[in-house]
């Protein structure tokens, strides 16, 4: 099999695509055969973080923070024990740290040098988060990355943004929005979207376009 | 190094295009390759850093036009023949060609799954007290290995604040390159949009990094 990666590829996706997906198979083949994993093993990897692992996790701890004011208080102290708390959200690793918005503050999170992002809170991350446009603006222009999602917040708000440049993980506490008052945190965790926990979406009394 | 890797404050990639009901993987290798690389990383053929610096290390114009997970399958196929694990000419014949070699935490099982779940700490203890604290001045140094590096280009040489000390850490720098963990204080440093980007900046923003204590220098 060939291993560059000539021009012509690329006016043929479907032959790239297939080149590749016989690539890896290979890979997997080599690596299987020479002992170093079982199949079945990927197998399970790729399921929880199709099934088990998603915004699912965030939005339950979001919720939670909206409805509990001590376990918001905990949470900014250290998001990391205080989810842990939880036991039936999901286990958490060390270092994450919960970000809140306010009327004055806007946080946004990104990862300029690859894709570090809360896997355990958020899932994988989407093609966006992971690709050049927002890793390059987000640290820059940040109102102008926020105008790609459809936002526009008011022009005295601070924005911070978190570069995650180490192990440390960051999720947004998006503000609670109005019209919810009385809900249960299940209905709130509904509401709650992924990109309203990395900073570039916001939360509405709406249900929630799948994201 | 000084990779294309680095794009914070970059020009011209153009607008950030999110896609509706997005599935978790768009093709089924992209979930073969995520898998594979942390079923390896697992067993102990690499450490996360330097499995970030694998794809750095990719050539650049091979890094801007691959895909996320066909910048993960490149870097891996690369970093197991440069181990001596997996040979590309193994890939290239689609299979072993010559016996394993021994991995640290032996073959990656399905009863390994469920430790891979949740993230290694990367806290350990720290040989001597923290040099700087919260609300201290430090400046980002100029520094330019061409090695792998967790200070962005883009605050080098530049001036902030101390916000938070969160522990001491496996510092990258010298764990992506077999130098061991040789743990350092890792502190949020916060930078003003001016300092870094001009008089022209916008002036509500704000932007943090997590700064390993060997990046910073007091003011």
């Amino acid at each position: 099999m060939a291993h560059d990666h000539d021009h012509h590829h690329h006016d043929h996706d479907h032959s790239e695509l297939s080149e590749t997906e016989l690539r890896v198979r290979a890979l997997e083949t080599v690596l299987t055969e020479k002992g170093y994993v079982d199949p079945a093993a990927l197998d399970a990897i790729v399921e929880a973080y199709q099934t088990k692992i998603g915004p699912r996790n965030g939005a339950r701890v979001v919720a939670k923070a909206w409805t509990d004011p001590s376990f918001k208080q905990a949470l900014l102290d250290d998001a990391s024990k205080a989810i842990a708390t939880l036991g039936h959200v999901s286990r958490v690793g060390d270092h994450l740290i919960a970000v809140e918005n306010t009327p004055q503050r806007h946080n946004m999170v990104v990862c300029t040098l690859c894709s570090c992002y809360p896997w355990e809170m958020l899932g994988l991350p989407p093609v966006w988060y992971k690709a050049s446009p927002y890793r390059s603006r987000a640290v820059k222009d940040p109102r102008g990355v926020l105008a790609d999602f459809g936002i526009a917040l008011p022009k005295d708000t601070e924005i911070r943004v978190w570069d995650s440049t180490a192990e440390t993980r960051f999720l947004v506490l998006p503000m609670r929005p109005a019209g919810t008052e009385g809900w249960s945190e299940e209905q709130l965790a509904e509401i709650v979207t992924r990109d309203s926990m990395i900073g570039t979406g916001l939360p509405t009394a709406e249900p929630k376009a799948a994201s | 190094m000084n990779g294309v890797h680095d794009m914070g404050g970059m020009d011209g990639f153009g607008k950030v295009e999110p896609e509706p009901n997005e599935p978790v993987f768009h093709a089924a290798w992209e979930g073969r390759v995520m898998a594979m690389v942390r079923a390896m990383g697992a067993q102990g053929a690499f450490n996360i850093d330097a499995s970030r610096f694998a794809r750095e290390a990719l050539p650049p114009e091979v890094y801007l036009s691959s895909s996320y997970y066909k910048k993960w399958l490149l870097a891996l196929e690369r970093h197991l023949a440069a181990l001596g694990m997996a040979g590309q000419d193994e890939v290239a014949a689609g299979h072993a060609l010559r016996d394993g070699a021994p991995l640290k935490r032996g073959k990656f099982e399905v009863d390994d799954v469920e430790r891979i779940m949740v993230r290694g700490s990367f806290g350990r203890d720290a040989a001597a007290p923290a040099i700087f604290k919260p609300g201290d001045k430090v400046r980002a140094k100029n520094i330019n290995p061409p090695t792998h590096t967790r200070l962005p280009r883009y605050v080098r040489g530049h001036t902030g604040i101390v916000e938070r000390i969160n522990g001491c850490h496996v510092f990258p720098d010298s764990a992506a390159h077999g130098r061991g963990e040789n743990p350092q204080w890792l502190y949020t440093v916060v930078f003003e949009s001016r300092e870094l980007w001009g008089d022209d900046a916008d002036p509500t923003l704000k932007v943090s990094i997590e700064a390993f204590e060997p990046y910073l220098e007091m003011i």
